[in-house]
């Protein structure tokens, strides 16, 4: 049997069962979790998925680090656990200070939802350690609010640490640096704009986020 | 004692503020000359029970570092009356 990965549901979150199918369609066990609960026994590795958790009030993310289940996180991800965050999941784990940084509005102005041409920079992470450096994927984006930025000296210690995980070919939103993944300092916690598990299946036009979400279970084993 | 607190949370300089450019833009439209500098935020208002003004404004302070406002893109700026004064 696969690695179990939890899969977070806030009110307002609407991802979840792509990435359930995405993650069993590669082998994995995907259990939900509601995020008032705050048990992760038996979870192997988690992620936050994309959606709009408690309808990205006062900001996205902003209420949502206070539930329950992110105390729990928190603590899995500081024992080494694999924790990613996609889309609003990202903007969740910058809110809650597991990773630096925060996601601005596009530059441009619009809600971009769209195929998007991403490079791996790093393959010492656990969304890419089944993929090559250099390699690039065509994984979609659907955002208003993916405009990474930090200030300099985040931005300095991001490149020189090697946590930049995946850049934009095309910068479509402004994003600093072209950042579209990035990891914290132990490179158990990644947060994405792109939306691998919508790239999962030929038929929905690229199954390039495949590479991701198998490298995630395989950190998760 | 009871303060009325409000908080003015506004995006940084240099942050993307699409809502303040659309308004800015919709202006001359409207007949309106010579206005720039718009920006959007967001008030939130609320009443807290604290010893005196120092407390309440201490404890305002704490809730936007923490939650009312990100301190990457966002500045707060706190103002403390008696109820119907903030």
């Amino acid at each position: 049997m696969g690695a179990t990965v939890g899969v977070v549901v806030f009110p307002g979150t609407n991802c979840e069962m792509d990435t359930v199918d995405a993650l069993e369609a590669l082998g994995g066990v995907a259990r939900t979790l509601w995020h008032a609960d705050d048990d992760l026994t038996g979870v192997d590795a988690v992620v936050v998925p994309g959606g709009f958790a408690h309808g990205d009030y006062l900001r996205p993310g902003a209420i949502a680090r206070f539930s329950p289940i992110m105390v729990a996180i928190a603590r899995f991800a500081a024992g080494g656990g694999p924790v990613v965050g996609i889309c609003n999941g990202f903007q969740v784990l910058t809110e809650a200070g597991l990773l630096p940084g925060a996601l601005q509005k596009n530059q441009g102005l619009k809600f971009l939802c769209q195929p998007a041409r991403l490079r791996v920079e790093t393959t010492d992470s656990v969304l890419t350690r089944r993929a090559e450096r250099g390699m690039e994927l065509a994984v979609p984006i659907n955002h208003f609010e993916g405009n990474f930025t930090c200030d300099d000296e985040t931005l300095a210690r991001l490149v020189g640490e090697d946590q930049v995980v995946l850049r934009y070919a095309e910068n479509p939103n402004g994003s600093v640096d072209d950042i579209a993944a990035i990891c914290n300092e132990g490179r158990n916690i990644v947060g994405l704009m792109p939306h691998p598990e919508r790239a999962c299946n030929p038929l929905l036009g690229s199954d390039d986020g495949r590479v991701l979400i198998s490298s995630l279970l395989a950190a998760a084993v | 004692m009871e303060y009325e607190v409000l908080v003015d949370v506004q995006l940084r300089d240099g942050i993307a503020d699409p809502a303040g450019a659309t308004v800015e833009r919709s202006l001359p439209a409207l007949g309106y000359q010579g206005i720039s500098g718009v920006t959007v935020g967001k008030t939130v208002r609320f009443r807290i029970e604290a010893a005196d003004e120092n407390e309440a404004r201490a404890v305002a302070e704490d809730l936007c570092a923490t939650f009312l406002a990100n301190p990457v893109i966002e500045d707060a700026v706190v103002t403390v009356g008696t109820p119907g004064e903030a």
